[in-house]
C-alpha cells in the first residue's frame, strides 16, 4: 500500500545499513517456533490417532525457526521493512514513545479495574484517559463525552441487545 | 429456478418493519465506522460484529449484512475524499476518485463509487445464488485430502501471490498458524501452547485478534507516528450524476463487475487484483484522449464496481465450503459459528432457510446503503475532520468493549493487549495482516482435515493425494509458486503497483 518506495526505517535514520530492530524479530519468532517445538514434545499420542496432536506444531514450530533465520540472512544482507503508512501516520518523525506508553497505561488500568469499577466507570476513564494521552487538553470536556459513550454504551447492550455488562460500583443505580 | 423461489422465501422472511430498522442501524453503524480515517471494511466489521450477539440470526444476520455494506462504502469515501486509501482494494479508486474530487467533482466520484456498488454487490449477490448452491453438491463429494489441498491453496496464493516481500508474509502465516494451535487439541483434547492457563483452554476467540490486530495496533502505530499537519479533506455536496456521467459509468459498472466475481470466487483471495486489471482495462478503453490522470469517472466506476463484486464473490468459497479468502471474510465466517452455523458443503442442505436469509439480507443492506448514504454523503465527509484525539480515542473505546462483551471476562482485555502490540510490531516491520488472519482461521481447519484424512489410511501419507481434484490442486499451488517467482524478473514494476495485502 506504499506510495513511497524510498527505503527509510521507522526512525527516520538515512536508508543504508542494516534495520537492526529486525534482528529482535527474527529472535522472537525463532524463540515462538522453539517454544512451539518444545511444548509438542510434551503432549501424548494416542493409540487410534496416527498423525497425533504433535505434527502440526512440529511443523509451523520448524518453519518459524527457518523463516527467523531466513530473516536474520535478509537483514544481515541490507534488507529493510516497508513500515505501513496511512491516512494519519507521519513516517518521516521518529516514533512517539512517550504517547504509546500513555494509551498502554490507560488501556491497563481497564483491564484492571473493570471487574470491580464496571464498564460505565472504567470505560469513561478509558475514552477519556486515550484523548489526554493522544493530546487533548480539553479534560472536563473529554471526560463528559467518555462518561456519555460509557453509560449509553452499556445501556445499548442490556436495553437493545439484553447483554448485561458487569455495572460494577455502579450496581443498582443504573 | 429453484435458487430463486428459494431466494425469494428468504426476502419475505427478512423484509419487516423490525428487520428493515436493524438493516438500517447496520449500515449507519457501519459506515460511521468504515469512513473514519484508517479504518477499513475488515475492521468495521470486526469492531461491531459482538453487537449483534444479542439478536436472533435472522436480525443478526440483516444488521451484519448492512455493517458489511456500510463498511465497504465508507471505505471508498474515506480514499476519494482524503487520497489515502484505508485498504489495498481502494487503491485503484483512490487514484481517479481524487483527482475528481480536486476538480470540484467529489460529488460525482462518490455517486459513482455508490451506485457502481449497488450495482456490482446486487449482481454479485445473485450469481452467489446460482453458483453457491452448485459449488456445494460438488463439495459434498469431495474428501478430506481435497480440502486440505485447498486450503493450502488459499494460504499459499495469499502470501505468496500478494504482498511484496513473500519472506514476511509467511511469517505472518506462521504467525497466524501459531496463534490458531492455541487451546485443546480437538481430537485428542490436550490443551497446546497455553502455558498452564487455563483461561487459554479455549482457542483464541478470532474477534479478539481480529480487534486486537486491525484497531488497537492501528491506533498504537498511529499514536506513535500520529501526523502534525492535518490532512486536506475535500468538501462534497450531495451525490449526483448526470446524463453524461451515467453515460460513461454503467459500462465500467458492468465490466468491473465481470472481473471483481470471479477473483473473489476463487480462494485467491482479495479485491486487490481485479480492482487493478478493472483500472487499467478502463484506461486502455478510453483511449488517448481521456480524462485520465485528471479525474476520469470511469477509473471510479470499474474498480468500485469490481470491489465490490469481488466482495460478493468471496461468498461462494465462503458458504459452500467454509473456506475464507479475505480478511473480512475470515470475520464473516467467525460472526457465522458465533450464530451457530458451520459454513460448508453441508449447510445448504442442512439449514437452508439461514442461507436464503442471509443472502436476501444482503441484497437489502444493499439497497437501503445506496437509499440511506447518497443523500448523508455530506454528513460523512464532516466526520472525516474528527479530530484526531476522539477518534483514536474512540477506536480504543469501542476496540475494548467489543472484545469484553464476547464473554464478559478480563482476560480477554489483556489478549487484546497483547495482539495489539502485535500488530504495531508487524505495522513497523512491514508484516501483512491478511495472511495472520488466515492462518488463524484456517490452521485448525487444515489440521482436522489432514488429520481426518490421514486416520482413514491409518496414518499413510500417500492418502493426501489418493484423491484426483487433490493432485491437481497441488500441481496448481506449484505452478502459482513458479509463476510467482518467475514474474519477480519479468515485471517488477507493475507487481509493485498492486502490492500491499495488509487489511486494516
Amino acid at each position: 500500500m506504499s506510495h513511497d518506495t524510498t527505503p527509510r526505517t521507522d526512525d527516520g535514520k538515512r536508508a543504508g545499513g542494516a534495520d537492526k530492530a529486525q534482528y529482535g524479530l527474527a529472535v522472537v519468532v525463532a524463540l515462538v517456533g522453539a517454544y512451539t517445538i518444545y511444548d509438542a514434545t510434551t503432549l501424548t499420542v494416542g493409540f487410534a490417532d496416527p498423525v497425533g496432536p504433535r505434527v502440526f506444531p512440529y511443523v509451523i514450530g520448524t518453519v518459524m525457526v527457518v523463516l527467523a533465520v531466513l530473516l536474520a540472512v535478509a537483514t544481515a544482507r541490507g534488507d529493510r521493512p516497508e513500515a505501513e503508512e496511512g491516512e494519519d501516520v507521519d513516517l518521516t518523525t521518529p516514533p512517539d514513545w512517550p504517547t504509546v506508553l500513555k494509551l498502554l497505561a490507560v488501556f491497563v488500568l481497564n483491564i484492571v479495574f473493570i471487574d470491580s469499577l464496571g464498564w460505565p466507570v472504567t470505560g469513561a476513564v478509558l475514552f477519556a484517559g486515550c484523548t489526554w494521552a493522544l493530546g487533548s487538553r480539553t479534560l472536563v470536556k473529554d471526560v463528559l463525552i467518555g462518561i456519555v459513550l460509557s453509560v449509553a454504551s452499556w445501556y445499548f447492550f442490556y436495553v437493545a441487545l439484553d447483554i448485561p455488562l458487569t455495572p460494577g460500583v455502579l450496581e443498582g443505580i443504573l | 429456478m429453484d435458487s430463486l423461489d428459494l431466494l425469494l422465501g428468504g426476502l419475505g422472511d427478512a423484509l419487516t418493519p423490525t428487520n428493515l430498522m436493524w438493516a438500517a442501524v447496520g449500515v449507519l453503524l457501519g459506515t460511521f465506522v468504515g469512513v473514519l480515517p484508517g479504518i477499513g471494511p475488515a475492521m468495521a466489521v470486526a469492531l461491531l460484529l459482538p453487537v449483534t450477539f444479542g439478536l436472533e440470526p435472522t436480525q443478526a444476520f440483516i444488521m451484519f449484512a448492512g455493517i458489511y455494506y456500510g463498511g465497504m462504502y465508507g471505505g471508498s469515501t474515506t480514499s476519494i475524499l482524503l487520497n489515502t486509501p484505508g485498504e489495498s482494494s481502494s487503491v485503484m479508486t483512490a487514484i481517479e476518485g481524487n483527482k475528481m474530487a480536486k476538480r470540484g467533482r467529489a460529488a460525482q466520484a462518490l455517486a459513482t463509487a455508490a451506485i457502481g456498488s449497488f450495482i456490482a454487490g446486487t449482481i454479485g449477490t445473485l450469481l452467489v445464488v446460482f453458483f453457491a448452491p452448485a459449488l456445494a453438491d460438488v463439495a459434498v463429494k469431495i474428501g478430506a485430502p481435497s480440502y486440505f489441498a485447498i486450503m493450502l491453496l488459499a494460504i499459499v496464493l495469499v502470501t505468496a501471490v500478494l504482498g511484496s516481500s513473500k519472506l514476511r508474509g509467511f511469517i505472518a502465516l506462521f504467525m497466524g498458524l501459531t496463534i490458531g494451535l492455541v487451546g485443546l487439541d480437538l481430537s485428542t483434547g490436550q490443551p497446546r501452547l497455553n502455558f498452564g492457563q487455563s483461561l487459554l483452554a479455549d482457542r483464541i476467540d478470532i474477534v479478539i485478534v481480529a480487534v486486537g490486530i486491525f484497531a488497537l495496533g492501528e491506533a498504537l502505530w498511529v499514536a506513535a507516528h500520529l501526523r502534525t499537519s492535518p490532512l486536506q479533506v475535500i468538501p462534497s455536496g450531495r451525490p449526483w450524476l448526470d446524463k453524461d456521467d451515467w453515460r460513461r459509468s454503467w459500462k465500467p459498472w458492468l465490466r468491473g463487475t465481470a472481473l471483481g466475481f470471479p477473483f473473489g470466487a476463487i480462494p485467491a483471495g482479495g479485491a486487490e487484483t481485479p480492482t487493478f486489471l478493472s483500472y487499467i482495462v478502463e484506461r486502455k478503453l478510453a483511449g488517448k484522449d481521456s480524462e485520465f490522470g485528471q479525474g476520469a469517472i470511469e477509473g471510479v466506476a470499474g474498480p468500485e464496481a469490481a470491489n465490490n463484486a469481488s466482495a460478493a464473490g468471496t461468498f461462494v468459497p465462503l458458504l459452500a465450503l467454509g473456506l475464507p479468502v479475505t480478511a473480512t471474510a475470515s470475520i464473516m465466517l467467525a460472526a457465522l459459528q458465533g450464530y451457530g452455523i458451520q459454513p460448508g458443503p453441508q449447510l445448504m442442505s442442512s439449514q437452508p432457510d439461514l442461507v436464503w436469509t442471509l443472502l436476501a439480507s444482503l441484497l437489502i443492506g444493499n439497497t437501503l446503503l445506496l437509499v440511506l448514504n447518497l443523500p448523508l454523503a455530506p454528513l460523512w465527509a464532516r466526520l472525516l475532520r474528527t479530530p484526531r484525539p476522539y477518534l483514536y480515542a474512540g477506536i480504543l473505546f469501542f476496540a475494548s468493549l467489543g472484545a469484553y462483551t464476547v464473554n464478559q471476562r478480563p482476560f480477554d482485555l489483556f489478549l487484546l493487549l497483547v495482539f495489539g502490540l502485535v500488530g504495531f510490531a508487524m505495522r513497523r516491520f512491514g508484516l501483512p495482516v491478511l495472511p495472520l488472519i488466515l492462518g488463524v482461521i484456517l490452521g485448525p481447519l487444515m489440521e482436522t482435515k489432514m488429520r481426518e484424512a490421514l486416520s482413514i489410511s491409518d496414518g499413510d501419507v500417500s492418502a493426501l493425494v489418493s484423491e484426483p481434484l487433490a493432485v491437481v490442486v497441488y500441481v496448481i499451488i506449484v505452478v502459482a509458486l513458479l509463476v510467482t517467482v518467475f514474474s519477480r524478473f519479468f515485471r517488477r514494476p507493475v507487481a509493485a503497483d498492486v502490492d500491499g495485502t495488509s487489511g486494516s
